[in-house]
C-alpha cells in the first residue's frame, strides 16, 4: 500500500500531477469542473425542452412524424419528411460545391499565390465569413435569383425536358429561380469563407521543413498537397467541413429567402422546397395547438440530424488518425 | 451644449412619464402600419404611447390569452366559442383589401379579369398557362402568353393567407374540400414568398406570375394586378370605395365579436376579398385601467384616425360599425362589475 503512494515507486516517464492543496487551486478546480459541466446541463436541458415541447406531435403521429410528407394545418396532420429531404438535399449540394472550391482556395493562397495577391483574398475571406446569413438572403433573392432563372433554368429546362432521369431531377415547372439549388449554392457561399479560412490556417501550421524535404527529393507541388499537406491536416480538414455542414444544416434565413418554401416532395432539385430551419422560421409566429409541437418536434428532428452527422464527423476523425 | 443638455432632461423626462402610461399590444403585422401611425399622433395628443409589437395573428392570440398584453390583434378573427372560453371581447378595428398581383409581359394593371373560381384553379395547378381557354374567354383582345403559370404565396403564417383561402373556399367547392381556409394551407404548386413583401419581391421577379397581397403593398411596389369578378358579376376596380361597398353590404353581427367574413359580399360595387382586421382584450382584465387606456386609444382612432388610414390604404370602418363597436365595449368590465369605457 505504501509503495503505490511514495512517489519514488512511480516510473520517471509518467510524473505524477501535484494534489490540490492550496485554496486557489480547490476553488479553480470546482469553477473550471462547473463551467465543464454547464455545458452539458445546457445541452441536456435543450434537448429536454425539445423533447417534451414535440411530446404531442411525435405522439400523434408516431414514426409518421418523420416518413410522412404532408404538412397540412388545416387537417392538423404533420409529416416531416420534406423539410428533412430539403435539408439533408441544400446542405448535401452546399458541400459538393463549396469543399473542393474551399480546398483550392486554401490550397492556392498557401502554396502558389504570390504574396501581392494573398492578402487582399484572405482578407476577403474574413470579410464574407462576417457578412450576415440574411445579407446571402437578401442578395440571393434579389441578384443570384433572377440571374439563376434567367441564365441557368430556362434554357437547362428546355434542354433537358422529356428526357428520363436528367429530365425530373433538372427540369422546373415553373423556373422562378428559387428552389432547392438555389438554396444549396447560396449556402455553398456561405460555408466556403469558413472552411476556406480554416483550412488555410492549418496549412500555414504545418513545418515547412516537411515541405521542403518534400521538394528536396524532387515533388512537384501537387504531390507535396496530396501526400505531404493534405494527410497531415487531413483532421482538420474533416473538422472544417463539419463546421461548414453544420451551418449549412441549420441556416434559416438565407434559406427562407431563396428556397421557394413549398411544403411538398419533388423530385426535381430546380424546384421549390424547404428546409426544417426555413419551416420553423416561417410558421412559428402564427402556430398554435399541434402545429407548435409539430415545429418544436422538427427543431429536435434538426437537433439530432445534426447530433448524427457529428457523430460521424468524430468516426471520420479516428479514422484518419489512425493513417 | 447647454441646450443639448436641456434637451437631452427634456426627453429623458418624456420618455419617463410614457413610460409609465404606455399601452402594450402585440399581435397582426398586417394593421402594424396605421397603429403605429395613430400611436404617433394619439402620443402627441394625449402624451401616452402605445407599445405594439408585430408578432402574428397567432402571436397576438397567444399573448392576450396568456395576459401579458392589454390588446392582442388578429386578422383571422376568433370563433365565438373561443372567445367565450378564454372570456375575450373581439372587435374589428380597421380595414383592408387583397388583390391578385400580376406579373405578364405587355399586360397593365386593370387590364387582365379573372373570377374567383379561376384563381382556385391556378392555384390548385389545374390551370397551368396563361393562354388557358378558360382565361382567354375572360378576357377577349388580350393577348396573353403561352407561358406556364407561377402561383406566389405567402410562406409564413398570415392573416392575409387566411383571407384569400376564405374567399377561395367560399366560391370554390374543390378549394373548400382540397384546401380549406387557415393562415397557412398546403399549396399543391407554386413558390412561397415570405411577408408581403416577399410575394411582392417574388412576383416582379418571376415573369408570367400571380401572387396575392394586401392593396397597399401592390399600390406602394407598383405592381400590376388583376381584377376579379364580384358576386353581383361585376369587376369593380379594388380602391378604399369597393372596399367600404363590401363592409357596408355586409351584416357584422351574424357572428359573435364581429367575426363575420367580408369576401365575396353582394353589391356591384363590392371588392371580393376584403377583411377586416380585429382586436382582442378580456372582458374581466385583471388591469382594468390598462385596458380602459387601450379602449380610449381604439375611440380615438375611430374618431380622428380615417384620414390617416385612407392615406396608408387602409380603409376605416363605416360609422355604424364604429357605434357597434363601441357598444359592444359596455362588456368590458372591472372586478365590481362596473362597464371599463
Amino acid at each position: 500500500m505504501t509503495a503505490v503512494t511514495d512517489p519514488m515507486s512511480i516510473p520517471a516517464a509518467r510524473p505524477q500531477r501535484k494534489t490540490p492543496k492550496g485554496t486557489f487551486d480547490l476553488i479553480f478546480r470546482n469553477a473550471s469542473f462547473a463551467s465543464a459541466l454547464f455545458v452539458l446541463i445546457l445541452l441536456a436541458g435543450i434537448m429536454l425542452s425539445m423533447i417534451i415541447g414535440g411530446w404531442p406531435a411525435f405522439k400523434a403521429f408516431g414514426l409518421g412524424f418523420i416518413t410522412g410528407s404532408q404538412w397540412d394545418t388545416q387537417a392538423d396532420v404533420y409529416g416531416a419528411w420534406p423539410a428533412i429531404a430539403g435539408t439533408l438535399t441544400t446542405a448535401f449540394i452546399a458541400l459538393l460545391i463549396g469543399v473542393p472550391l474551399s480546398l483550392g482556395i486554401a490550397v492556392y493562397l498557401t502554396q502558389l499565390a504570390p504574396p501581392w495577391f494573398k492578402q487582399p483574398v484572405s482578407t476577403a475571406i474574413e470579410l464574407l465569413a462576417a457578412v450576415p446569413s440574411i445579407i446571402y438572403g437578401m442578395w440571393g433573392l434579389f441578384v443570384f435569383v433572377p440571374l439563376f432563372a434567367a441564365y441557368v433554368q430556362v434554357p437547362l429546362s428546355n434542354i433537358v425536358e422529356g428526357m428520363p432521369i436528367v429530365g425530373t431531377i433538372l427540369y422546373s415547372r415553373s423556373p422562378s429561380g428559387l428552389g432547392i439549388l438555389t438554396a444549396g449554392i447560396i449556402l455553398a457561399f456561405m460555408i466556403i469563407p469558413f472552411i476556406a479560412s480554416i483550412v488555410r490556417d492549418m496549412l500555414d501550421q504545418i513545418p515547412s521543413v516537411l515541405r521542403e524535404s518534400a521538394y528536396g527529393i524532387g515533388a512537384t507541388t501537387w504531390e507535396v498537397v496530396r501526400h505531404v499537406l493534405v494527410p497531415q491536416a487531413g483532421v482538420s480538414i474533416i473538422g472544417a467541413i463539419m463546421l461548414g455542414l453544420g451551418r449549412a444544416l441549420g441556416e434559416t434565413m438565407a434559406v427562407t429567402f431563396v428556397v421557394g418554401n413549398a411544403n411538398r416532395l419533388s423530385g426535381s432539385i430546380m424546384d421549390p422546397g424547404s428546409t426544417i430551419a426555413s419551416r420553423i422560421a416561417n410558421e412559428f409566429n402564427e402556430a398554435l395547438g399541434l402545429q407548435m409541437n409539430a415545429l418544436i418536434g422538427l427543431g429536435c428532428i434538426l437537433f439530432f440530424v445534426t447530433f448524427v452527422v457529428l457523430v460521424i464527423a468524430r468516426i471520420l476523425v479516428a479514422r484518419v488518425k489512425t493513417f | 451644449m447647454r441646450k443639448l443638455l436641456i434637451l437631452a432632461a427634456a426627453t429623458i423626462g418624456l420618455s419617463g412619464v410614457a413610460q409609465a402610461a404606455d399601452i402594450t399590444g402585440a399581435g397582426a403585422t398586417f394593421p402594424f402600419p396605421i397603429y403605429s401611425k395613430w400611436a404617433e399622433a394619439y402620443k402627441k395628443e394625449t402624451g401616452i404611447g402605445l407599445n405594439y409589437q408585430s408578432i402574428g395573428s397567432g402571436g397576438g392570440i397567444r399573448q392576450i390569452k396568456a395576459k401579458t398584453v392589454a390588446f392582442g390583434a388578429t386578422d383571422a378573427p376568433l370563433k365565438g366559442e373561443d372567445l367565450t372560453k378564454d372570456g375575450l371581447i373581439q372587435f374589428p378595428t380597421v380595414m383592408g383589401g387583397v388583390v391578385p398581383a400580376i406579373n405578364i409581359a405587355g399586360v397593365e394593371a386593370r387590364q387582365l379579369k379573372l373570377t374567383g373560381p379561376l384563381i382556385a384553379e391556378i392555384y390548385m395547378g389545374t390551370v397551368k398557362k396563361w393562354n388557358d381557354p378558360k382565361i382567354v374567354a375572360l378576357n377577349p383582345g388580350l393577348k396573353l402568353p403561352d407561358a406556364n403559370i407561377t402561383p406566389v404565396y405567402r410562406s409564413d403564417g398570415s392573416g392575409t393567407t387566411f383571407v384569400f383561402t376564405d374567399y377561395l373556399s367560399k366560391v370554390s367547392a374543390d378549394w373548400k374540400s382540397k384546401v380549406g381556409t387557415n393562415t397557412s394551407v398546403q399549396w399543391a404548386v407554386g413558390i412561397g414568398g415570405k411577408g408581403n413583401e416577399g410575394v411582392s419581391a417574388s412576383v416582379k421577379q418571376v415573369a408570367n406570375s400571380i401572387g396575392y397581397v394586401e392593396y397597399a403593398y401592390a399600390k406602394q411596389n407598383k405592381l400590376s394586378y388583376a381584377l376579379i369578378q364580384n358576386a353581383d358579376g361585376q369587376f369593380p376596380d379594388p380602391d378604399d370605395k369597393s372596399f367600404q361597398a363590401a363592409a357596408a353590404n355586409a351584416d357584422w353581427n351574424a357572428a359573435p365579436g364581429f367575426g363575420i367574413s367580408l369576401n365575396n359580399q353582394k353589391g356591384a360595387e363590392a371588392w371580393p376579398i376584403t377583411a377586416a382586421t380585429f382586436l382582442l382584450v378580456h372582458a374581466k382584465p385583471e388591469k382594468p385601467e390598462e385596458v380602459g387606456a387601450a379602449l380610449k386609444f381604439v375611440d380615438w382612432a375611430f374618431k380622428n384616425g380615417d384620414k390617416l388610414a385612407l392615406d396608408l390604404e387602409y380603409v376605416p370602418l363605416p360609422a355604424t360599425v364604429k357605434d357597434q363597436v363601441r357598444a359592444s365595449w359596455k362588456g368590458v368590465t372591472d372586478p365590481a362589475g362596473k362597464p371599463i369605457f
